[in-house]
């Protein structure tokens, strides 16, 4: 496509032209021509599908039926969100988001602070940390999988020869959240480490020299240096993970399909039930148009955030 | 990785004040130094798990309890990735090749769509700029599984379910956002006085940006699209709900397909997720350095 963009101006010499001897594209021609193309498949992938999706989502449509949709206006909606089912299923997520985006936040600044007082082998701990974030969360799905399989998974092994019992991870209620909480955390937590370790190798040193000449005490220096020059990029971290985790969708999938029972069925996962098994297009639309709202509402904090942190 | 550690602070900072405080410094740094030792185990581990597993004869595979050292060692699970039981290509492999050409492929559209997106946003001056760009990353934001419901039934009505083609572009649309907002942060970091100097001498803007901009910006170019191919070489949910034949099929619905049935080869498995995941960490390793950019869609840089 950019390639018919610079065709008028294709034929102009290597040598520089007399100034207003060649055909030229004013600025604003050229940004557009040079958008456009971009803005245009974004229109045609993102934004009308979306607005499919909305249309969809007034209407009793259903992908496997031969029939034409039916209007039937905010039933959809009304449907969900006066269902308990979804209502489950919410606080599936809310529990999932919260609980794995905490643990990350946590685990991660505390990997970063320590990582940040060596002066040695930095780059290569680092880089080791690393390896989790970028693997595709189906690998990271399937390895867990098989560490936690029940019967012949390492992780029982090894709490079998400390004396343990067999815990049934992914099959029983209780556990098969909190074992998506820990697999989640493990493959992000290093992106929480990451960003504070920018954070906190950008604090200027001078902060902890005046500190120390002023005899502030360790905690102090923690508490009125390192975390607030830390904290605005580590917020935004955790905004960004808080979106990732309420999207997820692979490694549910892969771990436990949402089971035992709906014990692990977030929203996500539990539209593509409805979309793809239940054949409920219009419903699942309408789940779909409420996800995006969510998410619009999370990605507008966040990107506001991020034009404070850019501006300030 | 080498992000800003290499401009990290010169020193750790609890060395250089040797006061009353040192007493307790050495304990302290044993137990830190033991601490990260005993994270970076459990971190590594599932990933050694699985380099070990993918070398281990299959009855070690399963045995209880587990083999950690003494297990027999095999390449059969390497030579089953690629070569199908009787001789011959395995299924898995046309997968391997189908993912190098999607993602390959969406790589270079939404670079050839973004780079020349991203200059424009950086050097004029539009109307909105500001909430163009916003828009940009937000469609980033999309939960894929509600994004699939209405490609879906757009690409049956196309005729491209099922194909490379209707994979290519909505990879393509997922990383142009990517593409944009990292490149526009390389852009801005060339300063556009160069142009300005070109176009006093008689070029046009264009070939100012093309003889002198775009050759600047080749190494962040090429850092940008290194990981817009991961992102498309990892991609799951569209791969899984848009394609069904084995033509088509990417790699990571193939290994996630491994799982599905009754018995389940883990020797396989493992060894399919060491060969689709080593490219990934060579690729990552190589742009180590935009890493924070890159992980965050390009909005957080240093």
């Amino acid at each position: 496509m950019a390639t018919t963009i610079d065709s008028p101006v294709q034929e102009a010499s290597a040598v520089p032209p007399a100034p207003g001897g060649s055909p030229r594209l004013s600025d604003r021609g050229l940004a557009v021509a040079f958008i456009s193309p971009a803005l245009l498949l974004l229109l045609g992938m993102s934004v009308f599908p979306l607005l499919w999706a909305l249309y969809l989502s007034f209407t009793d449509y259903s992908a496997t039926r031969d029939v034409p949709a039916n209007f039937i206006g905010l039933r959809n909606y009304t449907d969900i969100l006066t269902s308990d089912q979804v209502r489950i299923r919410a606080l599936t997520t809310l529990l999932y988001v919260v609980g794995a985006v905490a643990l990350q936040t946590v685990l991660g600044f505390a990997i970063a602070f320590l990582i940040s007082r060596r002066t040695r082998g930095r780059g290569a701990l680092t880089t080791l940390f690393l390896v989790p974030m970028m693997l595709s969360p189906v690998v990271v799905g399937l390895f867990w999988k098989f560490m936690l399989d029940a019967q012949f998974g390492v992780i029982n092994s090894m709490l079998g020869s400390l004396g343990f019992g067999q815990v049934e991870w992914l099959t029983r209620q209780r556990t098969a959240l909190f074992s998506l909480i820990v697999v989640d955390t493990w493959q992000w937590t290093p992106f929480i480490m990451l960003i504070a370790l920018a954070g906190l190798t950008a604090v200027p040193n001078y902060l902890y020299e005046a500190a120390s000449i002023d005899r502030a005490s360790e905690w102090f220096r923690f508490r009125h240096i390192t975390l607030p020059m830390v904290w605005p990029l580590l917020l935004i971290a955790v905004m960004f993970r808080a979106i990732e985790a309420f999207r997820l969708f692979d490694l549910v999938y892969i771990l436990t399909s949402g089971g035992p029972g709906v014990s692990t069925e977030t929203l996500s996962f539990h539209v593509y039930k409805v979309a793809f098994l239940g054949f409920s297009t219009g419903t699942a639309s309408a789940y779909g148009i409420l996800m995006v709202l969510v998410v619009i509402v999370l990605a507008q904090f966040y990107l506001r955030y991020l034009n404070k942190l850019k501006e300030g | 990785m080498a992000i800003s550690i290499d401009e990290a602070v010169p020193a750790p900072v609890t060395d250089d004040a040797p006061t009353a405080r040192r007493r307790g410094g050495t304990a302290r740094r044993v137990i830190e130094v033991l601490l990260l030792v005993i994270i970076a185990v459990a971190m590594l581990f599932p990933v050694l798990w699985m380099l070990e597993t993918s070398i281990k004869e299959n009855r070690d595979v399963y045995a209880v309890p587990a083999k950690f050292f003494n297990f027999d060692f095999t390449l059969d699970h390497y030579k089953d990735v690629f070569v199908a039981q009787g001789g011959g290509r395995s299924d898995l492999s046309g997968s391997f090749l189908n993912s190098v050409i999607v993602a390959g492929a969406s790589t270079v559209l939404a670079t050839v769509l973004g780079v020349p997106a991203a200059w424009a946003y950086s050097r004029f001056t539009l109307k909105a700029k500001k909430d163009q760009l916003f828009f940009i990353l937000s469609t980033r934001f999309m939960p894929p599984v509600v994004v699939v419901i209405p490609i879906f039934l757009m690409y049956r009505e196309l005729g491209l379910i099922d194909s490379k083609l209707g994979l290519v572009l909505i990879y393509a649309a997922f990383n142009v956002p990517f593409t944009i907002w990292m490149m526009k942060g390389f852009v801005d970091e060339v300063p556009a006085e160069y142009e300005d100097a070109a176009m006093l001498d008689g070029y046009t803007r264009l070939q100012a940006f093309r003889k002198f901009t775009l050759p600047l910006l080749v190494p962040g170019i090429a850092a940008t699209a290194v990981f817009a191919l991961i992102f498309s070489w990892n991609e799951f949910v569209f791969a899984i709900f848009l394609t069904s034949s084995q033509e088509v099929r990417t790699a990571p619905p193939a290994i996630a397909g491994l799982i599905g049935g009754t018995t389940v080869d883990w020797g396989l498995v493992a060894a399919s997720a060491v060969v689709f995941a080593l490219p990934v960490l060579v690729f990552a390793y190589l742009v180590r350095k935009h890493l924070v950019a890159g992980v965050t869609l390009g909005a957080v840089r240093r």
